[in-house]
């Protein structure tokens, strides 16, 4: 495999800065967007649309005695109210959720979290649907919420889900990995163990755009068309087709241009099915957008883990185990989005970079009385709260050992000629050179006199800290023998047609919220048929126009539909060989393929182009039997493996000691990819997952008041990292393809929200230590900080 | 009520209701979907718009408010085929992805130039300060405003420059 950085373009063209293929280039969405000619949901009016407002539920926990609407439904401009009770007799009062349970779509006889669903207006406009809410008059039987989700499998405690069958407690599930019996006897003989409850909160993904739809019904075809905001369209077109009894030809989802996705656009949302009744009943399109503390209150949020975490190892510092039982919270209905049998996600990723020779880990989920989600947030999966977990017991036992963090890693990381590595989960590593990334991190840092300014500091009183995090992705899902979403395996499809004039289009499963998949997947074709990017045009997100596919979330884009287009195109360049043989009248034996065209061997002169090509597929050319008249192809590609990017990340802070106010001076982070395609792309996708990890770490987290009111419902309360808190980053990349994806690429969306985060808090930890500091949990606000400081030994002065 | 402003160059006179937020007379209205809304709070700054040349959050001004007034827009930044060297840096150093956000930061962008051609860092990231980016880490923003004020546009756009000297710029 030839790896290719910022490389130079087909030296015919004699324009390096115009790549045929991989290297930076711009992106061929940006002219709309920069024109203020984006397309998204809200923006699309259809002729004799209506407006849809949702009334929600103020309190967390409650019997619904009665709603009246009959003052809302006189309201001028309101066409029509549906309710619960509206809802059970289609049928559609009950929804089911990504993970086998249900979810109320709208409440028909509890409401279960502050902020569900009660009652949609449909009006003629947006501000009438909003004023007639207020009219809508719902009695509660407030009843006593699940709040604390340690108190959640207390026996008795509140029942929320009273309407499951024979349900009698709050518990969902327990799952686990890896062997505790060989776990257990590893950590009795070490010389050394480490234990640490480690809590990831709550957070939420916070795209600017929020959530929403436009549905069309056409009762005659008896035909849907849904614009939404999903991450998923052809997995969102058979759900609503099982749900609504619509046969799925007759569904076409149109997924246009997303304001951010990062997992918040996965889930179908009660409102999505609204608007879709609401265009059934009234036989009118329906638009329905949430405002942004219906987003943050009610649609996915992320982590809520409450992790016990256990390192183990010998006194010189050989890492030899970890084991943890995690309290997972999933709100009040089960609607995470993960890979049927992994419920957890892959938190099984817990083992880390490390090499092991024992792990485990069990994890309970729990219904409580919040929202539900939990898998969203360019989390691959949970790899966010496993790396997290990992990271900081390495730390602590760093501290505890009074070892350098960084020497302690480098002595424990697998080692190049370990891969592919079997962890002690049941996951096999596809590829990995992680010792080079640490060293490149720590150059780039100037690690050493980082360290040296440190105790220069401390002497002064000063508190610096310097915090590093290696971590392992496990992204690319499938394959699809172990991986499905309610049944449907995780794969994904490609359709490439070459025209006459030798332009093409490319015809791509999965959906881009902003990731550059019009540029990527361009260049993926154009690197292996040698056509420039700029002729091919990428489509995607629209069932009727794309091939199925599982859609873009887990940093999958790259890892399984890049490989489908990868393999889509060598299947035309492969036919093209076939065609230009008879065009040359040569044998295809005799062609070689140099980027965009087959040749003579031995005879360069005598050769045709990829547009040649494609004129001669349609022309008059006598075509080789089994040869269809045309160049097209497609392909659905079933990963064999998943794909294990991986980085080294190290993050300097200074700690204010009067305030407790974190800055964030340095942040340096050196990812591995595998193959890089637009090192543009890549590096705003790091940069991105930085700044979502300075969030994480420091300012976002949602939190509930006893009575389970949402203390985070708007943007003044769950703070979003602005241009001042974040620094100007410093990346760096090494390239170790992946052995077992056509390009080598293993995907690069999610790695720097799951790498920083203990970077970060490993630093502010480091910048305590003074105070004998060893943990702390997320986020480390200034009043955190302030308080872990106060009472604690001064630090020498 | 009626109201009269400038929009994007163009002089407009509109019925509205009195409590419509110049967001929505924006979008729902004048059909320009450029600008954009994404919280109520009048924190994220998606809605940021030019009011006589200066940065407003649109979610946060009744379009009453803007009764003559000139209001400059995403769609009023480039000049026929010619896009606002604020634009061309956006596009040059992946100041954008999902580009929802994008809008406003070109006008504050804008702006910020207009009153000040040669920022440094520091005075770019306080100008968008006001503005929230989920994609980008805003680094590239910075480097985008850079681009534009390395490379200013023709003399009508120093005329601008001057009128608008000295005048706060961020939203």
């Amino acid at each position: 495999m030839t790896i290719i950085e910022e490389r130079a373009a087909n030296p015919a063209a004699g324009d390096e800065n115009r790549p045929i293929g991989y290297g930076r280039i711009q992106r061929k969405e940006d002219p709309r967007f920069v024109r203020g000619k984006g397309h998204y949901v809200d923006d699309i009016v259809l002729p004799g649309m209506l407006h849809g407002a949702i009334l929600r539920s103020p309190v967390a926990h409650a019997r619904l005695v009665s709603i009246d609407t009959s003052a809302a439904l006189a309201h001028p401009g309101v066409v029509a109210v549906i309710t619960g009770q509206d809802l059970l007799g289609l049928k559609l009062a009950w929804a089911p959720t990504l993970s086998a349970d249900v979810q109320a779509v709208l409440a028909t006889d509890k409401v279960r979290f502050q902020g569900q669903e009660v009652a949609f207006v449909i009006a003629e406009d947006r501000y009438a649907a909003r004023d007639a809410l207020e009219l809508i008059e719902v009695d509660y039987d407030v009843l006593p919420p699940v709040i604390d989700v340690r108190t959640a499998l207390d026996p008795g405690a509140p029942v929320i889900r009273d309407d499951l069958e024979g349900r009698t407690d709050n518990h969902i599930f327990d799952w686990e990995a890896g062997n505790s019996a060989e776990t257990d006897a590893v950590f009795a003989s070490a010389d050394v163990v480490v234990s640490q409850e480690v809590v990831y909160p709550r957070v939420h993904p916070a795209p600017m755009e929020t959530c929403g739809a436009v549905a069309d019904f056409e009762p005659i075809e008896g035909a849907l068309t849904l614009y939404e905001t999903s991450q998923a369209p052809h997995a969102h077109r058979t759900l609503f087709a099982i749900v609504s009894g619509i046969p799925e030809h007759k569904i076409r989802i149109v997924s246009p241009d997303i304001g951010g996705g990062f997992g918040n656009k996965v889930g179908i949302y009660p409102g999505y099915i609204l608007a879709v009744v609401g265009s059934i009943v009234t036989g009118r399109p329906v638009k329905w957008m949430e405002d942004r503390s219906e987003n943050l209150m009610s649609t996915s949020f992320a982590r809520d883990y409450i992790m016990q975490g256990e390192i183990a190892a010998t006194k010189d510092g050989k890492i030899l185990a970890v084991r943890s039982t995690v309290l997972a919270d999933h709100g009040a209905f089960n609607a995470t989005a993960q890979p049927t049998k992994y419920p957890a996600g892959f938190f099984h990723i817990f083992t880390g970079s490390y090499d092991l020779q024992a792990a485990h880990c069990k994890v309970t989920g729990v219904y409580t009385n919040k929202a539900p989600g939990g898998v969203a947030y360019a989390c691959s999966f949970r790899v966010t709260e496993a790396v997290y977990l990992v990271e900081r017991l390495v730390d602590m036992l760093a501290h505890k050992l009074e070892m350098d963090p960084a020497k302690l890693r480098l002595m424990n990381l697998i080692k190049p000629e370990q891969f592919p590595y079997k962890n002690k989960t049941g996951w096999e590593y596809d590829s990995g050179n992680y010792e080079q990334a640490l060293r490149k991190s720590m150059e780039m840092a100037g690690y050493d006199d980082l360290r040296r300014e440190q105790q220069e500091k401390r002497a002064r009183g000063e508190l610096m800290g310097i915090g590093i995090s290696f971590f392992t992705e496990t992204v690319g899902a499938g394959p699809r023998k172990h991986m499905d979403i309610v049944g449907l395996g995780m794969a994904d499809g490609a359709e490439l047609r070459i025209h006459p004039t030798g332009k093409a289009v490319v015809r791509i499963s999965v959906q881009s919220q902003g990731q550059g998949h019009e540029t990527t997947f361009a260049q993926i074709v154009a690197e292996e048929i040698g056509i420039p990017p700029e002729d091919i045009d990428v489509v995607h997100g629209d069932t009727d126009q794309t091939p199925f596919g599982l859609g873009t979330y887990g940093s999958r884009s790259t890892p399984v539909s890049g490989a489908a287009v990868a393999l889509v195109a060598r299947k035309v360049r492969e036919k093209a060989k076939f065609i230009a043989a008879a065009m040359l009248e040569a044998r295809p034996e005799d062609l070689e393929w140099e980027k965009g065209r087959w040749f003579v061997k031995g005879d360069p002169s005598v050769g045709k182009t990829m547009a040649e090509i494609a004129m001669g597929a349609h022309g008059t050319v006598t075509l080789p039997e089994g040869i269809d008249g045309n160049l097209d192809a497609e392909v659905t590609y079933d990963p064999p493996n998943l794909t294990f990017p991986f980085g080294a990340y190290i993050c300097v802070v200074d700690v204010d000691p009067g305030t407790g106010h974190v800055t964030v001076r340095r942040f340096i982070a050196v990812d591995d990819c595998g193959t890089r395609i637009n090192p543009m792309i890549i590096e705003g996708q790091v940069h991105g997952g930085l700044t979502d990890g300075v969030g994480m770490a420091l300012m976002q987290f949602i939190e509930f008041d006893k009575e389970g009111n949402n203390l985070g419902g708007t943007f003044m309360d769950y703070l979003i990292p602005t241009a001042l808190e974040v620094p100007d980053w410093e990346t760096g990349f090494t390239v170790t393809p992946s052995p077992h994806h056509p390009i080598g690429a293993k995907g690069i969306g999610e790695s720097a929200t799951v790498g920083s985060p203990p970077a970060i808090v490993n630093a502010v930890v480091d910048a305590l230590a003074p105070f004998g500091i060893t943990h702390m949990d997320m986020p480390c606000t200034p009043a955190r900080v302030w308080e872990a400081m106060q009472g604690r030994p001064r630090p020498p002065i | 009520m009626q109201i009269s402003m400038t929009i994007n160059g163009t002089d407009i006179t509109e019925e509205i209701e009195p409590r419509v937020l110049l967001v929505h007379f924006i979008r729902d209205q004048l059909r320009l979907t450029g600008t954009h809304w994404g919280c109520d709070t009048s924190n994220c700054g998606t809605c940021v718009v030019l009011m006589d040349g200066r940065p407003v959050k649109s979610c946060t001004v009744l379009a009453a408010m803007a009764d003559g007034h000139s209001i400059t827009t995403v769609e009023g930044l480039a000049t026929g085929a010619t896009l606002d060297p604020v634009q061309q840096g956006f596009m040059e150093e992946h100041g954008l992805q999902c580009g929802f956000c994008t809008p406003g930061m070109m006008l504050t962008a804008r702006a910020l130039l207009d009153h000040n051609p040669h920022p440094d860092d520091g005075e770019i990231r306080e100008a968008i300060s006001g503005q929230m980016c989920r994609c980008t880490g805003y680094a590239t923003i910075v480097r985008s405003v850079q681009w534009a004020a390395a490379h200013p546009a023709g003399q009508d756009r120093m005329d601008e420059m001057e009128e608008n000297a000295g005048e706060e710029v961020t939203a």
